[in-house]
């Protein structure tokens, strides 16, 4: 552990001060489970902003209620200063807002070619009618977005799996691939969830450096959420950290590992005391 | 050869020549000609070579195979590739089959009207009564699935038997509708005057010597070159669609809904899509069963014949694969009339058990049909013909694609 972030990060950082996405207040409750209990944090225009915090803080429903996956309780989701709180999960997408899953969640049936060719939005080979009568069309869009699918494949090292079931393929290959979908989509912010969990080190580092090259050279924001506090000091810069449903803190790497009320939210109080 | 044994094997090798190209492996060149052609030889072979009574059992064993074949397709689009458990084909089926029969029935009058009750009786064609019953069938399953799409798996498969229970009990009991418990008759059947002694006043005088030996015995032979046209065209539609972007949509929602969500797809949409799709395919199969049978009531819609036999059908044929719904249809469909042999033969021997046991003996079918089954989900879950792992047919071109 270096304990440095990259440099890049802190320029990307202070290059924008908007916030892409702007989270107020959010309330969540399952039945008299509160996951979240008034979460307010800012990720700004691209950064490698990390997310941390103990088990059950809230982490995983932030970036559910972001994606549009459960509507919150209370409070709002803003991208770049419009509301989408509580749109479908499609329009969030649309959006450019893309999420990984902690446990990847592949379409098993598919080659990883297709997962990938799935994700674009508005193909009209979509459509019922549109399948049967505008060949012509679909056959263009299909062939670009394979094209496009295999430029991604190339770009993650994956281009010997594209015609393997994307069940085959292993813990660490699909943690891959969910970052190779984000891709397809040229997202301007892509949520993970845990993308190092359950990841071998060497498959860690080049997810670690496909992060970055994707930050630097296409732009791309990144709210990570990660339990492995190497590749967060690493990579993120800010790092917010939450506890019980809420923002705690957040800062720098370093001033957030040196931060005692983080010790205090991940060991709770009088552990905390003892190590102070 | 006489002029009747030749145009009878002519017609048959027709419809063989639209049902065969359907099973020969796809991405041949060869397909559909050697399709064709193997299904003219085999229409003339068989009618050669076979008396005239079992000539005609082939036929309708034919026509019902592919009208089974039809549920499958339509169920295989639900569950095959958006994993709908419908349980609930014959209510399509049966939605189908009413609605084809009210829009081409000649409505009765005077003495007849007090025996038979219907809504209306429209006379139209044959095209537009078979058009209006998937339209029908498909507003139907529009408005089942608003409710009932929110279940899923067996949840979703209890809603959809209730739904074909109930659209079955009103057949039964609606006496206003279709004429309630009681058969509606006189369906009727398209060109069947080209068999009748007077002729279609529409044939050309010179054509009406080609046809004139044939009686309407001889009918179902061209209606079965109806069917299996419909079999063609419907599998040509379906297999067109699901094989592109669409299928894979639905693919996708059937894999892993919550991640084809954050894919950017909408699910629910492409859910009913599947639903409705499946559901016309099914209204049209109904369609042609009314017009085969002439007179049809609330009986022939039990989720056993029209339900639960389809499962059997895509599940041996291979749940996912079109071409393998239908060869499930026409294997099943030959176990089924082929049990009911066995069940005869064994009518000596059951009667030496006990003598009430022989008329009990039709019921082996049943469980021959079930041990069938469950041999298919011991040894063979994935069915004779596998779904294949790549589902735009647009990626085909290279050799890089491999199929499973």
């Amino acid at each position: 552990m270096t304990g440095t972030s990259p440099e890049n990060n802190s320029n990307n950082a202070t290059a924008s001060a908007s916030p892409l996405l702007e989270v107020r207040n959010l309330t969540l409750d399952f039945g008299g489970l509160r996951a979240l209990n008034g979460a307010s944090l800012q990720v700004r225009q691209g950064t490698i902003t990390g997310l941390i915090g103990p088990n059950g803080a809230g982490k995983t429903s932030l970036f559910n209620v972001v994606a549009g996956y459960f509507a919150p309780n209370a409070g709002r989701v803003l991208v770049d200063g419009e509301d989408i709180t509580a749109l479908p999960p499609h329009r969030i997408f649309e959006r450019g807002i893309c999420r990984t899953f902690q446990i990847p969640r592949e379409h098993a049936s598919m080659s990883v070619l297709e997962n990938l060719m799935l994700v674009p939005t508005g193909q009209s080979g979509e459509g019922f009618f549109a399948s049967l009568f505008r060949g012509g069309r679909v056959r263009a869009e299909e062939q670009a977005h394979r094209e496009h699918a295999e430029q991604v494949l190339e770009f993650l090292n994956l281009s010997h799996l594209a015609h393997e079931y994307a069940r085959n393929l292993s813990g660490g290959q699909k943690k891959l691939l969910e970052l190779a979908r984000t891709l397809m989509a040229e997202p301007k912010l892509v949520l993970l969830d845990e993308p190092g969990a359950g990841v071998n080190p060497t498959l860690m580092e080049r997810l670690r450096e496909n992060i970055e090259r994707l930050n630097q050279e296409r732009g791309i924001t990144f709210l990570i959420i990660e339990h492995d506090m190497d590749l967060i000091m690493r990579l993120c810069n800010p790092v917010i950290v939450m506890s019980e449903g809420r923002h705690l803190m957040e800062g720098p790497p370093e001033a957030v590992r040196n931060d005692k009320r983080v010790l205090e939210a991940y060991l709770g109080g009088q552990y905390a005391a003892a190590e102070g | 050869m006489s002029q009747v044994i030749f145009i009878k094997g002519l017609m048959l090798g027709i419809a063989l020549a639209f049902i065969l190209p359907i099973l020969l492996p796809p991405g041949r060149p060869w397909r559909v000609p050697g399709g064709i052609v193997l299904g003219l030889a085999t229409g003339l072979i068989l009618a050669a070579l076979i008396p005239g009574g079992y000539l005609s059992y082939v036929i309708s064993f034919l026509i019902m195979a592919s009208i089974y074949g039809l549920l499958s397709l339509g169920l295989n689009t639900q569950w095959g590739y958006t994993g709908h458990l419908n349980f609930g084909v014959a209510g399509f089926f049966a939605v189908g089959a009413f609605t084809s029969a009210l829009m081409t029935i000649e409505a009765p009058t005077g003495v007849a009207a007090q025996y038979t009750q219907v809504l209306f009786g429209l006379e139209m064609p044959f095209l537009v009564g078979v058009a209006t019953a998937a339209v029908v069938s498909g507003v139907v399953a529009l408005i089942v699935a608003v409710p009932v799409l929110r279940l899923r798996m067996d949840f979703l498969a209890i809603a959809t038997i209730g739904v074909a229970e109930i659209i079955r009990l009103i057949f039964q009991n609606e006496r206003w509708l279709a004429n309630g418990p009681q058969p509606l008759r006189g369906i009727p059947q398209p060109a069947r005057c080209l068999f009748e002694s007077e002729g279609c006043a529409w044939l050309p005088e010179g054509m009406a010597w080609i046809i004139e030996p044939l009686t309407t015995r001889d009918y179902s032979a061209f209606y079965l070159i109806v069917v299996a046209a419909f079999l063609a065209l419907l599998y040509l539609i379906i297999e067109r669609a699901c094989r592109s972007p669409w299928g894979r949509m639905l693919r996708a929602v059937r894999d892993d809904e919550a991640s084809a969500a954050m894919n950017g797809k909408h699910v629910t949409y492409a859910r009913v899509q599947s639903f409705v799709v499946g559901a016309v395919v099914m209204g049209i199969a109904g369609a042609l069963y009314a017009h085969y049978t002439v007179a049809i009531d609330y009986s022939h819609f039990h989720a056993l014949f029209a339900t639960f036999i389809v499962w059997i059908m895509l599940m041996l044929g291979g749940s996912g694969n079109h071409r393998g719904a239908i060869l499930g249809a026409i294997i099943i469909w030959a176990v089924w009339s082929g049990t009911s042999f066995i069940a005869s033969g064994l009518e000596p021997v059951l009667a030496a058990i006990h003598e009430e046991l022989p008329g009990r003996a039709q019921y082996i079918r049943w469980l021959l049909v079930s041990l069938l089954l469950a041999g298919i989900v011991l040894f063979r879950p994935q069915g004779v013909l596998r779904e294949e792992m790549r589902v735009s047919n647009y990626l085909r071109k290279d050799g890089g694609s491999r199929d499973g």
